[in-house]
């Protein structure tokens, strides 16, 4: 009997891609997509456009070419970030425009440093409201994001600064491996994805590779147990043109080459009918 | 030998740059230099990238902040949170470059916008790990292109503090680290000067007049008394820098 719940269970978990954003998904949520240049949930992140989820709240320390995919398809109203270019190439011109112009519909921006965005991850998985920090010395964000407060330290009274923790309705993050119960683990550059998962609500993992037992490379591997996520996806390939430690590169020229798509509508927008007409295939 | 003007900021940068270094190294230029330095006289200097790759010393120049190159060949690899609180602000780095679209004559720097940040003329990318590198980093290189368009009188959008409008602002801020220290620049090479906090022309490239780099600077530019004449680049440093950057090409065409 307990074995039955148990394979119950474990179905209920590992889920399709358009059923694991279906279901955990809704219009004006909270979503935190990340992976720091290595491991970017691409895949999940069209399916989000397909789906055409409407008023995100988009939540990323470097927004990369996913959000401008995003924003560009008009699925987002806010984006909390840190960094918001083209790495080693430019631009990103989808969320330039939404800045500079409000096109395709204008985006506000809850704009930190990195050090922020990281201790406000970390400040979430903690269950703080907030995270306390050193930074911001002289910057001017700090006089325009009313979200950026200093504070004085209770014992030395030296200036700090605090941020309002990240607390996603949503994580979604691509990982090499899961197991077939659902535990998951990630290697390589590992960025802030364990602290973005423990800090939502929901967490939704694509992953390489289904396999039967997961074989920690260390016992201090980066593992996410079953019940820290809410759904597991199969999705080979789901961090492309990003990569898979172990798996498979970073498509560098596909980086150089969204350059043009980016920077001209209509370019972009037969690349948005494109993805719409076809299914992610496994 | 014959060297372009990026080549030889490149390695005006490299040279600066002791073994003994820890180095936040940013993408472009100073992953450049940084990596040059090491594979010229600075064999030991310790590369990190804010990705969280330790030691790292990759064999092509990374297009990203976090291409799989750094981690492969880095000693460890820790997380984002990790690498800005314990590595950052914990003060382990002993130098940071940065760059930008406007630095001022005290080496306050915009990577933000262009015009009013809520209504820009041009939203540019942001601070990333800048504000902090700026903070914590024992002391910080600047490497930029120089023009009056980017080295102004003020700029729009203070992203990572220099030294605010004059000395001893760092130390009332309760910063206890140099800020920038040296600007290299396709002219020359400008220096912090003590008594005012602003940056003076302490070496020029060779072959470059004082009114050129006037002309390329929107703020009226003092020289040191005794101002140098850099050194050209060495045929072994060209050489090293071109196979660098050849390799780079190959790898990233794919």
């Amino acid at each position: 009997m307990k074995r039955c719940f148990l394979i119950i269970d474990m179905q209920a978990k590992i889920q399709t891609l358009q059923e694991a954003i279906a279901t955990h998904l809704f219009d004006g949520a909270t979503v935190a997509m990340e992976g720091f240049t290595h491991l970017i949930p691409f895949a999940a992140g069209h399916e989000i456009i397909r789906q055409g989820f409407k008023n995100l709240e988009l939540v990323r320390m470097t927004p990369d070419m996913i959000y401008d995919q995003l924003i560009g398809a008009g699925c987002v109203r806010k984006l909390r970030f840190s960094w918001g270019g083209n790495p080693g190439v430019g631009s990103l011109y989808r969320l330039r425009e939404a800045i500079e112009k409000g096109y395709p519909q204008p985006l506000e921006v809850d704009e930190h440093s990195h050090a922020a965005m990281a201790a406000a991850y970390a400040a979430g998985a903690s269950g703080m409201p907030c995270a306390i920090f050193k930074g911001y010395y002289g910057a001017d964000l700090e006089k325009v994001n009313p979200s950026i407060k200093t504070l004085a330290c209770p014992f030395t009274g030296e200036r700090l600064v605090a941020v309002p923790a990240i607390r996603p309705d949503v994580t979604i993050i691509h990982a090499q491996k899961a197991s077939k119960k659902g535990d998951v683990s990630l290697e390589g550059i590992v960025g802030v994805q364990k602290e973005a998962v423990l800090a939502a609500k929901a967490a939704i993992v694509t992953v390489e590779e289904i396999v039967d037992e997961l074989q920690p490379s260390s016992p201090n591997a980066v593992i996410l147990p079953s019940w820290t996520v809410s759904a597991v996806v199969h999705v080979p390939g789901g961090a492309k043109p990003s990569y898979a430690h172990g798996y498979y590169s970073r498509d560098n020229k596909a980086y150089m080459d969204w350059e043009a798509i980016s920077k001209d509508r209509e370019r972009f927008n037969e690349w948005l009918q494109e993805l719409k007409s076809t299914d992610y295939a496994v | 030998m014959q060297y372009n003007s990026t080549e030889l900021m490149t390695v005006v940068a490299s040279r600066i740059l002791k073994n003994s270094d820890v180095c936040f190294v940013g993408i472009g230029l100073p992953s450049a230099a940084c990596n040059l330095a090491r594979l010229t006289h600075a064999p030991d200097i310790t590369l990190i990238y804010e990705s969280g790759t330790i030691q790292t010393k990759p064999d092509v120049l990374p297009l990203s902040i976090g291409d799989g190159e750094l981690c492969e060949t880095a000693l460890t690899t820790v997380s984002v949170p990790e690498m800005f609180s314990y590595w950052l602000q914990g003060g382990r780095i002993t130098v940071g470059f940065l760059g930008g679209a406007q630095i001022d004559k005290f080496g306050n720097i915009n990577t933000t916008v262009v015009g009013d940040y809520h209504k820009p003329k041009v939203r540019l990318p942001g601070g990333g790990g800048a504000p902090e590198i700026a903070a914590f980093c024992h002391t910080i290189y600047v490497i930029m292109k120089q023009s009056p368009r980017a080295f102004v009188e003020k700029v729009d959008f203070i992203t990572s503090f220099g030294h605010g409008d004059g000395p001893g602002q760092r130390k009332a801020m309760g910063l206890n680290t140099s800020g920038p220290s040296k600007i290299i620049t396709d002219l020359c090479i400008m220096e912090t000067e003590e008594a005012t906090g602003e940056f003076i022309v302490t070496s020029i490239h060779p072959g470059v007049a004082r009114e050129t780099i006037q002309e390329n600077t929107g703020w009226k530019i003092r020289f040191a008394e005794e101002v140098a004449i850099t050194d050209v680049p060495e045929l072994e440093e060209l050489e090293a820098l071109r196979l660098l950057n050849e390799k780079t090409k190959m790898a990233h065409q794919g």
